[in-house]
């Protein structure tokens, strides 16, 4: 790890300040990903501001039925908060299906989403990726990409999105609050992930010295009956092979209202659009489920050897929504 | 790129207090003493407590969050030391293996792991113990697949999984979850 300075804050302007004003800075939070990133070069900040004392750990009730959740609230908390598990079950079953319980308890909301990819082209210094050094090319292309995406690729970069909680997130449509030099913003979370293209080191909208200070969960009685599915290559402490949020009504054996997204299999946190059109209104069958799967997987684009994701994703996708529609018709 | 109305507010200006990138002075609270060293920022909480204070129980695995030997706690939460900056964690409490004993008693947890046999080469022994007395103060050892999820975060390359959890099973029967972490 390069030397680095420190410096602690105790309020958002003074983070946002310092930060906007040194190019070569950067916020320090759970440190799981930044202390990672440092220590194997890949990021090379010269100084850090340490935010964790900021008053922006609470999970708070939004006028009008949402939640917010405070940036720097930490994953465990989120994880265990009765309003986020009652309302929003996909939500904390995700974060608990993410990472280990050490690892829930430093890392931050906010800095799951900032999370970095785990392609291993990406943490090699010595290997081109277009992602940390724009230009140098994609390695993951013909090399080792079983674990890379399907979907939202491009020829600079096929990494996959690593975090769960956002593929609830998107499913919800959550909106994410951020602090910066010219002010606040409130940008919806599908917005907030940018696809690879031709610009894969640009992965949010954000400005340097730009803080993610909450994240909004709107209402949704939906989500009230939703669940996380993940499947991985062990059972635990493992990132997702292909991973789907549901959040599902059924009426009359017509499904009334769906809310749909993939991780695992994609550059960004994915919202399954096209599946959700098939479901929407169609009955609760596996021959709909089946249909809307295919639908939203028929642009995937294999690489080698994560071909097998797509059969994957499609079948995690149909027993995610069966599941969920057992469950409501015994409801 | 779609762009989003700003609400203009004022920044403060940089007036945060920089140190380092040189050594400086850091005071850290360790199992219940105040300890200072002089160390650079990027070190992490692993090197400070192994190099500097010599409490070597808390081990390196990988050193990069992926084996769990690292554990200790941080304001009695288990947290992985080698992703923790030691200067961060000023005024905040740090609890290691070497604070786990009642002078010459082991913690329960510690002779349950004995008793029960739940070692091969130890290597990941004090960040298992470490985790498991979070685990039951969390609530988290129900029954055995509970466990096993909640102890996830702590690799071991012996296998010693079935003799961790007996010895986790014994403690918890013992005296509940209630106190188990002091
Ligand atoms: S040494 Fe910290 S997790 Fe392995
Ligand atoms: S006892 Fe050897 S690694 Fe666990």
């Amino acid at each position: 790890m390069r030397p680095v300075s420190y410096s602690r804050v105790a309020d958002v302007g003074t983070a946002i300040g310092t930060v906007s004003a040194d190019p070569e800075s950067a916020f320090l939070a759970g440190g799981t990903t930044q202390v990672d990133l440092m220590r194997i070069y890949v990021e090379q900040p010269h100084r850090l501001v340490d935010i964790s004392d900021l008053p922006l750990n609470q999970v708070e009730e939004l006028p009008g039925g949402g939640l917010r959740l405070g940036g720097l609230a930490r994953m465990s908390d989120v994880a265990q908060e009765p309003a986020v598990v009652r309302r929003y079950p996909m939500v904390a079953e995700a974060l608990l299906l993410g990472a280990s319980p050490q690892l829930r308890n430093m890392a931050t909301v906010a800095g799951n989403l900032m999370q970095r990819v785990r392609c291993s082209y990406f943490r090699d210094v010595a290997a081109g990726c277009n992602k940390r050094t724009p230009g140098t090319g994609c390695s993951a292309l013909d090399g080792v990409n079983r674990g890379h995406a399907v979907l939202g690729t491009s020829d600079c970069c096929i990494a996959t999105h690593p975090s769960d909680v956002a593929v609830a997130l998107v499913a919800l449509d959550a909106v994410v609050q951020t602090e910066g030099p010219a002010g606040r913003r409130s940008i919806p979370i599908d917005d907030f992930f940018l696809l690879p293209g031709q610009t894969p080191e640009q992965e949010h909208p954000l400005t340097h010295g730009e803080l993610v200070t909450g994240i909004d969960l709107p209402p949704l009685p939906v989500a009230a009956t939703s669940r996380y599915v993940k499947i991985r290559d062990r059972e635990s402490y493992e990132f997702a092979l292909a991973s789907v949020a549901v959040a599902m009504s059924v009426a009359g054996g017509r499904i009334a209202e769906i809310r749909l997204a993939l991780g695992g299999v994609a550059t960004k946190p994915w919202r399954a659009r096209a599946a959700e059109r098939v479901l929407d209104g169609a009955p609760a069958t596996i021959e709909a489920f089946t249909r809307a799967a295919e639908a939203e997987l028929a642009p995937a684009v294999p690489h080698g050897m994560n071909a097998f994701k797509i059969e994957l994703a499609r079948r995690t996708m149909v027993r995610a929504l069966e599941e969920m529609a057992q469950r409501e018709g015994t409801a | 790129m779609k762009s989003y109305q700003a609400i203009r507010t004022t920044p403060a200006p940089d007036s945060a207090v920089v140190r380092g990138p040189g050594e400086v002075e850091v005071r850290l609270r360790v199992n219940g003493a105040t300890r200072t060293m002089s160390v650079e920022p990027r070190v992490s909480l692993l090197d400070a407590l192994r190099d500097r204070l010599e409490l070597t129980g808390t081990k390196k695995g990988c050193n990069q969050g992926a084996c769990g030997a690292c554990t200790v706690w941080v304001d009695r939460r288990r947290v992985l030391a080698c992703l923790t900056l030691a200067i961060s964690c000023e005024n905040r409490e740090v609890a290691t293996i070497e604070g786990l004993a009642d002078g010459d008693t082991l913690h329960p947890m510690q002779q349950a792991f004995l008793d029960a046999d739940a070692l091969q080469c130890g290597y990941c022994t004090p960040g298992q113990i470490m985790s498991a007395v979070a685990l039951l103060a969390e609530g988290h050892a129900g029954d055995d697949i509970e466990i096993r999820e909640w102890m996830s975060g702590n690799v071991c390359r012996c296998a010693a999984y079935p003799h961790i959890r007996a010895a986790i099973r014994r403690v918890r029967d013992e005296k509940g979850s209630g106190d188990a972490a002091r």
